[in-house]
């Protein structure tokens, strides 16, 4: 393989269990020293993907590489080859930190002299040095979940796989941990990771690729997923929750996709790529119809957005396209509730 | 050999031509029994060689990328010294479940030995101690077996199996760490017993070497219950879950068996289970190599054959399971 060649390459995996189809279809490719981040919803398949990737999983068909490495037939290659970090904290708790990675490096086939070098700088790395000979049970979640990536670490991986790794964290320890995965990613280490945390994909991840039912239903930037939606967001927020049904109905068909109904947020969002317009006709349509409302307004959209939209459309038919007005003004507000929008 | 055999000569209860015969059969059996306890080592590196085989492609370098971990057998030897050390570690440092597991035997011993002890007699044993204790010692090595079931489930949700299957650890070398573990900790167990009956009147009635063969024999039956009871982890997945399967597997085996007491009492259909299934024949062959009460070359031959097979046929499907759990 050459350096310009993806470093992971997917295509056409499909994996079944029973009668459950958990990959139905998957083609992926990630760049060297770039991060993919994997969205999708629990069940998705996610966790699925990263196990076939990590060689835990045998594919029913299709095939996975790994720096040129098929992941069946050179399972032994790609496993010197990856790091990899699960959904739960596989560390002994009985264990110190210490003797945690000393172990991971003896497997790695270090020698004794060397998986401890390799145990003492990953520790540094991960600043639990104070912390080291200590007895994991001592540890907070947070030193946990850190020694368990720097068990993934040990190995010097040159792809970090990670399925979920900020699920149960606090926010600064999340934020903690970002930094950390941005700081391998300039050290050249290629990074997959899935997330259900939009904010998290948007930050780290160069690349997203959205799972749903087992297949990818998009990929692209971050940028370019919330272009796919069709520009911007027009969001109305309902004063009665009951109106809510209502307002999905009413919006259909007036932005360039179906409009999505947040009942917590009495709020209904539709994709739109002719703000101005899209936002006139709205107003008009709610005041034709009396729906009192306490907001209204265009905004860019958030990777939340991309997400329900593209969801959504795999559930239902495929959205519907075109703008019917068109006006000058932007933005209609009729209380003084702050909005989340930000006007161009 | 004559020396340690009149050593061990007790009561004036058995006659002198009784012994002298019993003597000729336990020379016979002691050369029997070494080599089948050779026959056994030699099914046991075959065992290792196959797995090791077959569960590591040969690897090829890619030149642009850093160093494949070479396999093979140096790989399954080193990885499964370094996860057993792991393993006893942990145990060692929650000595409560090494206690609790050891409990349970202990009990059995004083309930056997002094609650219902009194009103057993079985035909050729002037003493039920020395009758209980083999029986014991067997039940022991299964219980202790039965823990791999439980580290086997354990590690599984604890995704420490998951961490480990990603490495470039030997596969085979994970599982294996697992049951020498147990064994190790089994090993414990049955000489903790071993001593508590000797404190409660137990006696060895027979040489040395015939004593060790007959321990041998119980530990190897415990080996080959590990991994069955790792299979069984493998499939239930869950501690709770395999704790119970395990306590339902033992249960009928330890029980419908000559432990506690003859086979001859029990319901003829009760009996034909005990005296075909393997505790049985286990613990029929430590009793003769323990007490020489009779030919222990038949159960034996018999205890040998099912820990061999429960080893080759537990083992090949733990570690086929193991490829994708």
């Amino acid at each position: 393989m050459t350096a310009s060649d993806p470093i992971i390459m997917v295509e056409g995996v499909e994996k079944s269990f029973g009668s459950t189809r958990a990959l139905a279809g998957v083609d992926l490719a990630v760049e060297r020293g770039t991060v993919l981040g994997l969205l999708g919803r629990n069940g998705a398949g996610k966790t699925t993907l990263v196990r076939i990737l990590a060689t835990l999983l045998v594919p029913d068909s299709g095939r996975v590489r790994v720096a040129g490495a098929d992941v069946v037939r050179k399972a032994q290659v790609v496993r010197s080859l990856i790091g990899f970090a699960g959904q739960s904290s596989a560390v002994d708790e009985t264990l110190t930190g210490r003797e945690n990675l000393q172990l991971v490096g003896r497997l790695y086939g270090l020698r004794r002299s060397q998986a401890r070098a390799r145990a003492d700088e990953t520790l540094e790395r991960l600043s639990l040095t104070e912390a080291a000979d200590r007895l994991v049970r001592t540890y907070s979640g947070g030193m946990r979940r850190r020694l368990d990536l720097g068990a993934s670490l040990v190995g010097h991986p040159i792809v970090l796989l990670m399925d979920e790794p900020t699920t149960g964290l606090d926010p600064r320890t999340r934020v903690e941990l970002w930094t950390f995965i941005e700081e391998l990613v300039r050290q050249g280490t290629t990074v997959l990771l899935t997330t259900q945390y939009l904010e998290e994909a948007d930050r780290l991840a160069d690349r997203i690729a959205v799972i749903e039912r087992g297949r990818v239903i998009a990929a692209g930037t971050p940028d370019e997923l919330k272009q796919h939606i069709g520009g911007d967001v027009l969001e109305v927020r309902a004063t009665s929750s009951g109106d809510v049904e209502r307002l999905v109905g009413l919006l259909d068909g007036l932005g360039s996709g179906a409009p999505v109904a947040d009942l917590r947020g009495q709020r209904v969002t539709l994709p739109t790529s002719e703000r101005v317009q899209t936002l006139l006709a709205v107003a008009r349509r709610i005041e034709e119809c009396g729906i009192a409302v306490d907001d209204l307004g265009v905004r860019r959209p958030s990777l939340d957005d991309v997400f329900l939209n593209l969801t959504r459309q795999v559930a239902t038919e495929p959205p519907a396209v075109g703008p019917l007005a068109s006006s000058s003004e932007e933005r209609l507000t009729r209380t003084h509730t702050p909005s989340q929008g930000v006007a161009r | 050999m004559s020396t340690a055999f009149t050593a061990s000569v007790t009561g004036p209860a058995i006659p002198r031509w009784w012994d002298e015969l019993a003597y000729h059969f336990m020379h016979l059996d002691t050369v029997v029994s070494l080599a089948l306890i050779v026959a056994s080592g030699v099914i046991l590196a075959w065992l290792i060689l196959a797995v090791s085989r077959t569960l590591c492609g040969r690897s090829d370098n890619i030149v642009t990328l850093p160093p494949v971990r070479a396999q093979g057998l140096r790989a399954f030897v080193s990885d499964t010294l370094v996860l057993t050390r792991r393993n006893l570690l942990l145990s060692r440092r929650t000595p409560q479940l090494v206690v609790a597991a050891a409990i349970m035997p202990v009990m059995f011993v004083l309930l056997f030995r002094y609650v219902f002890g009194g009103s057993i007699h079985v035909a050729g044993y002037a003493s039920y101690v020395d009758y209980l204790i083999p029986g014991i010692i067997v039940q022991t090595a299964l219980f202790g077996g039965s823990s791999s079931a439980v580290s086997v489930a354990e590690d599984l949700t604890k995704g420490v199996t998951d961490r480990l299957r990603s490495l470039p650890t030997h596969r085979g070398a994970i599982l294996t760490a697992r049951t020498l573990a147990d064994l190790v900790r089994l090993t414990y167990t049955v000489a903790l017993m071993i001593l508590i009956g000797l404190l409660v009147g137990f006696r060895f009635h027979n040489d040395l070497p015939s004593i060790l063969a007959g321990i041998g024999i119980a530990l190897f039956f415990g080996y080959a219950c590990s991994w069955l009871f790792a299979l069984l982890g493998l499939v239930v997945r869950n501690v709770e879950a395999a704790t119970l399967a395990a306590f339902v597997v033992t249960f009928p085996l330890v029980f419908a068996a000559s432990t506690f007491t003859s086979t001859d009492t029990m319901p003829d259909w009760l009996r034909t289970f005990a005296d075909a299934q393997p505790v049985t024949s286990v613990i029929d062959a430590l009793r003769a190599l323990t007490e020489g009460t009779g030919s222990a070359e038949q159960p034996m031959l018999h205890a040998l054959a099912w820990s061999a097979g429960i080893l080759v046929v537990a083992a090949t499907l733990a570690l086929r399971r193991f490829r994708e759990v």
